[in-house]
């Protein structure tokens, strides 16, 4: 029998006239990811100390949210024996030059900490015996070795280690949960804009946000506001557009909502053009790292060429100004070469991994080669279900048959091979440039905090810096959450004054169930009303025009002046239809305000990219108009800046300071 | 690969207000309907195939079916994840099966004490070094080479068309 749809019942939790919950507290961490659990952990002994009250609100449930939900199977920032000028030696050879040093030195002389405190409570890391062989994080205990006492980790790159990661989220988020105390977190409360303060210019105050189980609105009042939501995924049409949509390499949950919020209260952005496109196997996004490194295996064309021989001479235009010519080959740079091969119809790309098997499996026994095959899948089995589900329904035994590669669809974050973000103030000492930090009115550098006075990011939220990794994420944070006490102890005597009433907040936050509560009345179709639009819909479009105009999938991320102008207009038209999103449950009103996120995000991207007259990440973006670096005018950083008053964006350089000499420490 | 419920094995969990998938989905995505007492999956093509559903579910009533949209029928992942153990049988299209066993963690269950045996003083709010480290590395062979473009003042704007005032 027929039901017109609108008969039909919501999925999601009821949603209905909310109540206002009103919280004031010191220092407010929004992000429930590796940043703001490393925060949570840093926090406590310092506010303690001084009487500093605290609190952390996530959107999902600590346990299993962020970036690490799933689980790892390598830590890829672990100093060890290297030097932290070494490291951010690294990441600058791969983030083709414009990154801040002082930020990545930063990271580096602390992450190692954060990585043993994961050990202590109960991380399982592989380690290597007096044989030369490797054993287990289980193992490990059992023999009473720990890399934090002495013991030599499973390197798979000069910065990787192994681990048994599955259950990496579970214990940093304990640990998180233990420090502060069940009083001190909120869970599933998202919060979606920050606010001013109303006396005090360019001051943060406060933030709010929504419970996604309940009907009520969050209106905080804070000193210090840690921003560390991750970075964006689904903000390009992704390469599988039905089911598969899900399967982001990315968490999917990631809305760009650290970028938008931040950059909306006037934040200075920086690198938003940066983005990452990694390769990996097709549609599953399982990591490929493992394979390359640890097991050795070569990727070649459908010709059976490797490829990154053939195209050697690719680089020469780069190797000429400097880069590429050392022992760290910028990702954007092997994509190139990947690439060529596509345009050339030579795909597709296949990663040999049964030669690489069989070949170490020669020197071992049966035992050994099991040992080997079950390394292999626990890769993508801590981290990745989804690819070994599909190695399963394609039959694919990695020692048996190769399997193919392919680079994703564009993402947007401040770690792995991608420093998107935010413009923050670098260590309040000596060696940082001044023109690396952000001083406050007392003339103090405050570390991560924004250009906002008041306002913090870590993680994906910091620009300029990649390679943080799970492990360097949640370092960021303690970095961050030191100092926003140091803050709090040095201002405290602010009382923030919010501009906004209780009621208007209100009526901001549930704008999309109140539009469709007007207009539902208007169609037999939910989905299909001309008052409103669903956020599907919403990302659906946005996502649509990324991918076509914004250097997407579609046009193999080439993008020029003439397709971007196209793109922001029709950016324009979503900014002015993000005032009508409906949301019919809290689900979706959740959904609307992430997809708003996005369209912000991408609208930061898109312009830099169209700012940024050259192409800085070939592999990643392509500016046909601006082919090839142009180091006489673009050697520097661009940076962004919203005016909330006037609602105007400005787009600006700054310069590049380069902090260490380039000669490494370490061969 | 969305997880969906199995009807026979969901209970509900037994009418508490929240039921352990709806607790632990970082997407929001497992939902209970309250009639039935059964728990389903609200938006599938936006699951991320984490397993978290999977992995928690105290009846082990949660599955996952490989993404329709690129996947072949067939193959599945099962895991039973207890306090220190994950064990995984894939099973693939043609029928052959293989079992792995991984450690997840060397501790009890919730006794993380952040704190235990560290300093009861954080040290120096006003320097960079963290609560828990004893060295401070300070770095060498800085140079601060200043890189000057030309243009400098080179600049874009742009108006949003929608500022509410």
């Amino acid at each position: 029998m027929p039901v017109i749809p609108s008969k039909g019942q919501n999925l999601g939790v009821p949603i209905g006239e909310p109540e206002i919950k009103e919280i004031s507290v010191d220092c407010l961490l929004v992000g429930g990811g590796m940043a703001c659990c490393g925060a949570a952990v840093e926090i406590k002994p310092w506010a303690d100390k001084y009487g500093i009250s605290y609190l952390m609100v996530d959107k999902a449930a600590l346990e299993r949210s962020g970036a690490v939900a799933q689980g790892l199977s390598a830590i890829n920032t672990y100093l060890g024996e290297n030097t932290p000028e070494d490291y951010a030696r690294m990441v600058q050879n791969d983030l083709m030059k414009v990154v801040r040093e002082d930020l990545v030195y930063d990271l580096g002389r602390t992450v190692d900490d954060s990585v043993h405190l994961f050990e202590e409570w109960g991380l399982p890391i592989w380690v290597t015996d007096d044989e030369g062989k490797r054993i287990d994080g289980g193992v490990a205990k059992k023999k009473g070795m720990a890399i934090r006492k002495g013991a030599k980790p499973v390197r798979s790159g000069r910065w990787q280690i192994m681990i048994n990661g599955e259950s990496y989220k579970v214990l940093v988020a304990e640990a998180a949960k233990n420090a502060i105390g069940q009083d001190n977190y909120i869970e599933r409360c998202f919060v979606v804009k920050l606010l001013l303060d109303a006396n005090e210019p360019n001051r943060i105050a406060g933030a709010v946000g929504f419970s996604t189980r309940e009907n009520k609105v969050y209106v905080f009042k804070a000193n210090a506001i840690l921003v560390a939501a991750g970075g964006a995924v689904n903000v390009y049409r992704p390469r599988s557009t039905g089911e598969g949509m899900g399967r982001a390499w990315y968490p999917v949950w990631n809305a760009g909502s650290t970028y938008t919020m931040c950059s909306e209260v006037g934040a200075e952005m920086t690198m938003m053009e940066n983005r990452f496109c990694p390769a990996r196997f097709k549609d599953g996004y399982g990591p490929v790292g493992a394979w390359f490194l640890l097991f050795k295996a070569k990727a070649t064309n459908a010709l059976g060429e490797d490829y990154t021989v053939k195209n050697a001479h690719l680089l020469e235009p780069y190797q000429k100004l400097g880069y590429a010519t050392g022992k760290v080959m910028p990702a954007c740079l092997r994509n190139h070469q990947t690439l060529e091969e596509l345009r050339a119809g030579l795909g597709p790309i296949y990663m040999d991994t049964a030669t690489a098997l069989q070949n170490t499996f020669k020197d071992l026994s049966k035992k050994e080669q099991k040992h080997l095959e079950s390394e292999a899948w626990e890769d993508f089995l801590d981290m990745c279900v989804g690819q070994a589900n599909l190695w399963a329904c394609m039959n694919i035994e990695p020692e048996n048959v190769g399997s193919e590669m392919m680079p994703t669809e564009p993402y947007l974050l401040g770690s792995h091979s991608g420093c998107c973000g935010i413009w923050v103030s670098g260590p309040d000492e000596d060696w940082v440039p001044d023109e690396y930090k952000v001083k406050a009115a007392n003339g103090k550098a405050y570390n991560r905090m924004t250009t906002v006075m008041g306002l913090w990011t870590a993680g994906d939220g910091v620009g300029a810096s990649g390679h943080k990794f799970s492990s360097g994420a949640h370092a960021e944070g303690r970095v961050a959450a030191k100092a926003m006490v140091r803050w709090c102890v040095d201002h405290k005597d602010f009382k923030p004054a919010l501009k906004q009433t209780n009621e208007e907040l209100v009526k901001m936050i549930y704008q999309p169930w109140y539009t469709y509560e007007e207009f539902k009345a208007g169609s037999t179709a939910p989905d299909i009303n001309p008052k409103y639009i669903t956020p599907r819909n919403f990302m659906l479009r946005l996502i649509k025009y990324s991918d076509e105009y914004g250097a997407g999938c579609a046009t193999y991320y080439v993008t020029s002046e003439a397709l971007l102008k196209v793109l922001s207009t029709h950016m324009d038209w979503l900014q002015e239809d993000s005032l009508k999103l409906c949301a019919r449950d809290l689900h979706e009103l959740m959904r609307a305000w992430e997809n708003y996120h996005r369209l912000w995000t991408v609208r930061l991207h898109t312009m830099h990219i169209r700012f940024r007259k050259e192409t800085r990440y070939p592999g990643f973006y392509y500016r046909s108009d601006f082919m090839g670096l142009n180091e006489e005018e673009w050697l520097c950083f661009t940076n962004s800046k919203y005016d909330p008053e006037k609602g105007e964006m400005t787009f600006f350089k700054k310069p590049y300071i380069q902090i260490f000499d380039p000669t490494w420490d370490r061969a | 690969m969305p997880t969906f419920v199995l009807p026979d094995k969901c209970d509900g969990c037994k009418g508490g207000e929240k039921t352990a998938c709806m607790y632990i989905c970082p997407n929001d995505l497992m939902i209970l309907d309250p009639e039935s007492m059964l728990a389903y999956n609200q938006e599938p093509d936006a699951c991320w195939e984490c397993y978290s559903c999977v992995k928690i579910c105290p009846q082990g009533a949660i599955e996952a079916r490989p993404y329709a949209d690129f996947a072949p029928m067939g193959g599945t992942s099962i895991p039973m994840r207890s306090g220190g153990d994950i064990m995984w049988t894939i099973q693939f299209r043609n029928g052959n099966i293989k079992r792995f066993k991984f450690p997840i963690r060397t501790t009890e269950e919730g006794s993380i004490k952040p704190y235990e045996g560290k300093a009861d003083d954080p040290g120096d709010i006003n320097d960079e070094k963290l609560f828990n480290m004893t060295e401070w590395p300070m770095p060498t062979n800085v140079i601060n080479k200043k890189v000057e473009v030309k243009n400098p003042d080179y600049t874009e704007t742009w108006q949003n068309p929608a500022v509410v005032k």
